[in-house]
């Protein structure tokens, strides 16, 4: 939003720092720590990355399978039975190859196969890994830059304020399919060269690229105003006064100031980028065959999603757990750090 | 007054200018590929690679290379498609608009009346259960991969319980024009309404909370509260009229968005035929002419949407005015 009033952080911050015995972060952990929904949500995200992270082990010794592998003749042993895991279609008109349903057992299969014939479940984890993975890289960038350009642009001002701020304006009023869709349209079917990186079409840099960008402005834009606001706060007049010099200020005075607020940023931007990561592999221009993330396997499954539900629902179901406890934790971390911040992000 | 308005302005025709900036240099001066192969689609024969270079001016300047882009999209509105063959994209662009309108419209009335009973239950009960249900609730919803609501909506309707009494009026897949068949046009967009809504009726109710308990604790309602003024009429014509000025921003930000892009996801798993769904289309099929077609025209729609809510804003609340 472009007219959120800053007014409240200097007040915040102090009222933090009148209890002489305790740093303002050891106040936001203890008050981070009594919020029970934000523990469980914390518990929550660590198991799912705890899970994903076991992938690997899953596919060997559970899915017994290699999930990147079309698998279109293959069988399996199922209650004693031996079952091809692309069965012929019984429904509608009869033609075609059904992959086989979830077992619902922990083994082979236990959430079917997709019609590759590749086992769900075990695609499902190397897709959280990657769905993560990205989502957490694509934050780091997103929280870089726009500290970057925020405090860049709200310090020092002038032209520098000025040139920043319509780049700015100009990321914010770009679509981000859009901006993701023109990107990756020219960027995917080659190899792209920039000085010693090469960026192969099915390289994650992509998708964290494009997902880191977008939402720069989001956070640049309020630390751009928080970090004006702090410029004419007293502290920082007082500083001037000593003849501290202008980095010394921004490192002691400004900085401090302003890590909380990106703090607070982070699970929300994790949220957000999970969302686009799934929006874009399931418009194929994100994570690229046959890599998986839970977006590529919702659209895996939407050519079965009348006969083979399971397919599509259970990524959405991981989805929406994961950045529903992300909310919430981040919820709990910006009551416990920024209690009057009255920020939206959408 | 009339010059915040002329420095908005201008400001705006600078965001546009650069967007076209962006957009050409994406699509004309990556490096890699040759921009011409990109243009002409997938196994072009040489004749169409020759025209194209010889069309958009390929062999000439970059300078003279956009303004000859933004002369085919915005004077003589002749690009065409080479993927199909030629396909006038301008006026396909155009006929896919309403539809994306039909879609958002009915949406944005959904969430607008939702968000608003939402919000304003759960500011007027704070901390109650039925508040923390109801944030809970949003949350979830805010939480939700719309495409993946989207397929859940069509599993329900189309599929699963499409034969039973609650779901037998949801008619196939696609959508119907509002001339032809009012009554068809409702059923076909009912299902996408509601799911591209829920995601902002949780946004909304959220902030119409917050921002209505920040209102209720000001000193102007204690002074309504003071004057015998009952207590929903306090909620309603002093706190939630204050309240609404964000709400009505951010509706102006958020029609924009969804409008220019953000609805492409509802339209590609509805199969409706909107300027999203022509974008998605394109994509499967490199069309890049018809992408550079809705890139441009989706956030030059965003652009003006986002000056229309700023001048709204500058007519409410005159320190907005006088902030320029």
């Amino acid at each position: 939003m472009s007219s959120v009033e800053e007014t409240d952080a200097p007040a915040a911050s102090r009222q933090g720092q009148a209890k002489a015995t305790e740093s303002p972060w050891a106040t936001a952990f203890r008050k981070l720590r009594r919020d029970r929904a934000a523990i469980v949500a914390l518990a929550v995200l660590v198991a799912i990355v705890v899970v994903c992270l076991m992938a690997p082990l899953y596919a060997r010794h559970v899915a017994m399978t290699d999930p990147f592998v079309t698998n279109l003749n293959g069988t399996v042993m199922i209650a004693g039975e031996e079952r091809p895991v692309l069965e012929p279609s019984t429904t509608g008109l009869g033609l075609g190859l059904t992959p086989i349903g979830p077992t619902w057992e922990f083994g082979p299969f236990m959430l079917g196969a997709d019609n590759q014939g590749r086992d769900v479940a075990a695609r499902m984890l190397y897709g959280g890994r990657n769905s993560l993975f990205i989502a957490f890289a694509s934050t780091l960038l997103c929280l870089v830059l726009a500290t970057l350009v925020g405090t860049t642009a709200g310090f020092f001002g002038g032209i520098s304020d000025t040139i920043l701020s319509r780049i700015l304006d100009v990321l914010w009023a770009f679509p981000i399919f859009l901006l993701a869709i023109s990107l990756s349209i020219v960027l995917l079917n080659q190899t792209l060269t920039i000085g010693p990186w090469r960026i192969t079409s099915g390289s994650l840099a992509l998708p964290i690229f494009i997902i880191g960008i977008v939402y720069v402005p989001y956070v640049a834009r309020p630390i751009r105003g928080h970090v004006q606001t702090l410029m004419g706060a007293e502290f920082v007049t007082a500083a001037v006064g000593l003849g501290a010099s202008p980095w010394r200020i921004l490192i002691k005075d400004i900085l401090p100031n302003v890590v909380p607020r990106i703090v607070v940023f982070v699970p929300l931007i994790l949220a957000l980028s999970m969302i686009i990561e799934s929006a874009l592999s399931f418009l194929s221009i994100g994570v690229q065959p046959p890599g998986a993330s839970w977006g590529t396997i919702i659209q895996d499954g939407q050519g079965l999603l009348y006969s083979r539900p399971a397919v599509a629902l259970v990524p959405g179901i991981a989805i929406a757990v994961t950045v529903l406890a992300l909310n919430i934790l981040g919820d709990g971390v910006r009551d416990a750090l920024d209690p009057k911040s009255a920020m939206r992000i959408g | 007054m009339i010059y915040a308005l002329a420095a908005r302005l201008g400001q705006m025709a600078l965001v546009m200018f650069g967007i076209s900036v962006v957009v050409f240099l994406i699509f004309f001066a990556t490096p890699g590929s040759d921009p011409s192969a990109r243009i002409a689609g997938r196994n072009a024969s040489q004749e169409t690679l020759q025209q194209v270079r010889h069309d958009f001016g390929l062999d000439r300047p970059l300078p003279v290379q956009y303004a000859l882009m933004m002369k085919k999209l915005f004077v003589t509105r002749d690009l065409t498609s080479f993927v199909n063959r030629g396909q006038k994209v301008i006026p396909t662009v155009t006929r896919a608009i309403p539809i994306t309108l039909s879609l958002v419209i009915g949406a944005a009335l959904l969430w607008l009346i939702g968000g608003l009973i939402v919000g304003l239950i759960a500011g007027a009960t704070k901390g109650s259960w039925l508040d923390r249900t109801l944030m809970m609730i949003s949350l979830a919803g805010v939480s939700m991969p719309v495409f993946w609501l989207g397929e859940v909506a069509n599993l329900i309707t189309q599929s699963r319980f499409h034969d039973s009494w609650a779901f037998s009026w949801v008619p196939a897949l696609g959508y119907v024009p509002f001339g032809r068949d009012p009554l068809g046009w409702f059923q076909a967009l009912v299902i996408p309404w509601i799911v591209l809504a829920t995601l902002y009726v949780g946004l909304y109710g959220r902030v119409l909370r917050a921002s209505l308990i920040e209102t209720m604790q000001e000193d102007f309602i204690r002074m309504a509260r003071a004057k015998g003024i009952g207590e929903r009429q306090v909620l309603l014509r002093h706190g939630l009229r204050t309240s609404l000025v964000a709400f009505v921003t951010m509706f102006g930000l958020d029609f924009g968005a969804l409008v220019g892009g953000g609805a492409l996801l509802t339209e590609v798993v509805f199969g409706l035929q909107g300027v999203g769904k022509l974008t998605y289309d394109a994509l499967q099929t490199l069309d890049l002419p018809m992408i550079m077609a809705t890139v441009i025209y989706a956030s030059f729609f965003v652009v003006m949407a986002n000056f229309v809510v700023d001048v709204v804003h500058m007519f409410l609340d005159p320190r907005v005015r006088d902030a320029f």
